[in-house]
């Protein structure tokens, strides 16, 4: 129904545009990662895979991926176990309050990610609100030094920032199951429990996978919680790259470790689709 | 209700909710309660109560030169990522095209790629074609890394649209530069305003892409971020309240227009149902 020419005006703008500042500059990365930097600091164009073969040769590289893949799966899981049972209860119990209850996950993310993040660091110092508060009722008599620049402060700030984005989809997945299907496994005898277990939750694994990958891929990626609240135990891999970029300017490097990042990523993301469709409710 | 049965017995589900609500909300209180904190930020209990961290922030000159940078930023980053993100949707929704499907998740993938790999990859690129770094630069990434969420939601919007109504358009004898117009963009219009404020609200918070594309002209966020390295002071949390504020009453108006216009609302709803059809 639509002419060649409106088809075209709709398309070619945003394939060039895509074209030039996505598809481009992600093979640029990809270029860079054979390129060298010389002693004199200049980059030289000549191709080698030495960059590939440095991040498997010098262990920290990959400790600090595998550490940074533990802290996103630590979010993950955490975002889950919060967001879940929050969607599960505002889709099937909140009744009247539901859209208020919805507004209510939706505002926390209105808020500044650098902010929340500062917020948690001013909770979680060691002359902090946590620890001035806990002295203040004489629970303890000395300021808990694991609670800020430590892991433990990366996978808190960044479960705060991503639970709502983890609840989103899930509670969309919830709002999209068919109520008559439910009322049917209830009238054919099936307690709530089995109502939860066989009906409830196998539709909404697309939403439970959507929501699981945001939070994974997002949080793998972060370098500001782990700069603001990491300390030297909770630097992730973005921050290597940060500085690979920066003080210690080395961007090839820099660039072989973002695309291994941007291929795992895009690996992950075929994963969760493959495996949304294999649940999705048709 | 039938429905209303599930796990009614599990009493723990309603606290667990409350206990989530109470984590969401902990640093906000927080923030917004110390910005009133005569003795500074942490400290239990807060004391002191005052006005002055606002005094000094309404003074304080490049905070305030951030924000209009980063207003300027929003708005053109807006059009950019409207401007090419509403094609991009109906592209995907009626185009057919060698490569389509590449493009598809091209333009999708800045959505959940994290933003340093896209703010890298531009700096190497503006590198390349020898390109100064300014707030042009971070203008173009975020209305690139953007054009995800504006063709995402229009493309949502799309799936619900009455086609019938662009069939009488055409058939009535009308060009199809008026039928897109006078029909297809009117009745986008919820997604695309929807969008725009939400690429309004990303934008001025962006900061993943901002690092690597900063000239010499500072974005609110990164201003913070500045001020964050040197040590931490209420005046943060004072304009960090403020813009809270503004961003509760751009959601109160959104909700009414949106109520007004389809009798329910929900912002990112669309978004997560548009990551479900195009995902």
């Amino acid at each position: 129904m639509f002419s060649r020419s409106y088809r075209a005006a709709i398309t070619l703008p945003p394939v060039l545009w895509v074209t030039a500042f996505l598809l481009v500059p992600y093979a640029i990365l990809f270029c860079y990662s054979f390129w060298l930097v010389s002693p004199e600091q200049a980059i030289v164009h000549s191709w080698n895979v030495n960059n590939y073969r440095e991040l498997f040769r010098v262990g920290v590289y990959l400790q600090t991926l595998f550490r940074s893949m533990g802290i996103a799966a630590r979010v993950m899981i955490l975002s889950l176990v919060l967001g879940y049972p929050l969607a599960y209860y505002l889709s099937f119990h909140a009744g009247k309050r539901k859209e208020l209850f919805y507004q209510l996950v939706i505002i926390p993310l209105w808020v500044s990610y650098l902010v929340r993040a500062y917020a948690w660091k001013t909770i979680l110092g060691s002359d902090g609100v946590l620890n001035t508060l806990l002295q203040y009722v004489h629970l303890t008599n000395h300021p808990l030094s694991f609670l800020l620049y430590s892991p433990f402060a990366v996978v808190l700030t960044l479960t705060h920032i991503y639970t709502p984005f983890t609840f989103l989809p899930i509670y969309a997945s919830l709002e999209h199951i068919p109520r008559n299907l439910v009322e049917a496994s209830h009238d054919l005898g099936a307690s709530p429990r089995q109502t939860f277990w066989r009906v409830i939750f196998p539709l909404s694994i697309p939403g439970v996978l959507a929501g699981a990958t945001f939070a994974f891929v997002l949080s793998l990626g972060d370098f500001l919680a782990p700069l603001l609240l990491g300390g030297p135990s909770g630097i992730m891999i973005s921050n290597i790259v940060v500085s690979l970029f920066g003080a210690a300017y080395n961007w090839p490097l820099g660039a072989a470790i973002s695309f291994c990042m941007l291929l795992l990523v895009v690996g992950l993301l075929f994963l969760s689709e493959t495996l949304e469709r294999k649940w999705a409710y048709q | 209700m039938s429905s209303e049965r599930g796990w009614d017995r599990s009493r723990w589900l309603p606290w667990h909710s409350l206990a989530v609500f109470a984590f969401l909300y902990l640093p906000i209180v927080t923030l917004i309660v110390y910005s009133f904190n005569g003795s500074g930020v942490g400290g239990f209990p807060p004391r002191d109560l005052t006005l002055n961290w606002y005094r000094e922030l309404f003074a304080d000159g490049p905070i305030w030169t951030s924000v209009v940078n980063s207003i300027l930023v929003a708005f053109a980053a807006v059009l950019i990522s409207l401007g090419i993100g509403v094609p991009a949707a109906l592209a995907l929704d009626r185009s057919h095209f060698p490569g389509k499907a590449l493009f598809r998740r091209l333009v999708l993938l800045p959505l959940i790629l994290p933003g340093i790999i896209t703010g890298l990859s531009l700096l190497m690129f503006f590198r390349q074609v020898d390109v100064k770094l300014s707030l042009a630069t971070i203008i173009l990434g975020h209305g690139t890394a953007l054009i995800s969420v504006a063709t995402a939601e229009v493309f949502a919007g799309l799936q619900k649209l009455d086609r019938a109504q662009e069939e009488a358009s055409l058939d009535l004898g009308a060009n199809y530069w008026q039928t897109f117009w006078r029909v297809t963009i009117p009745n986008l219009r919820l997604s695309i305003i929807g969008a725009g404020l939400l690429i309004f609200t990303l934008s001025l918070d962006e900061i993943a892409v901002s690092f690597f594309l900063i000239g010499r002209d500072n974005t609110l966020p990164l201003e913070i971020w500045g001020r964050l390295r040197r040590g931490i002071t209420p005046e943060i949390n004072a304009i960090s309240t403020i813009i809270f504020v503004f961003s509760l009453l751009t959601i109160v108006v959104w909700y009414r227009l949106r109520v007004a216009a389809e009798g329910k609302a929900g912002i990112g709803t669309e978004l997560a149902e548009a990551a479900a059809v195009t995902g």
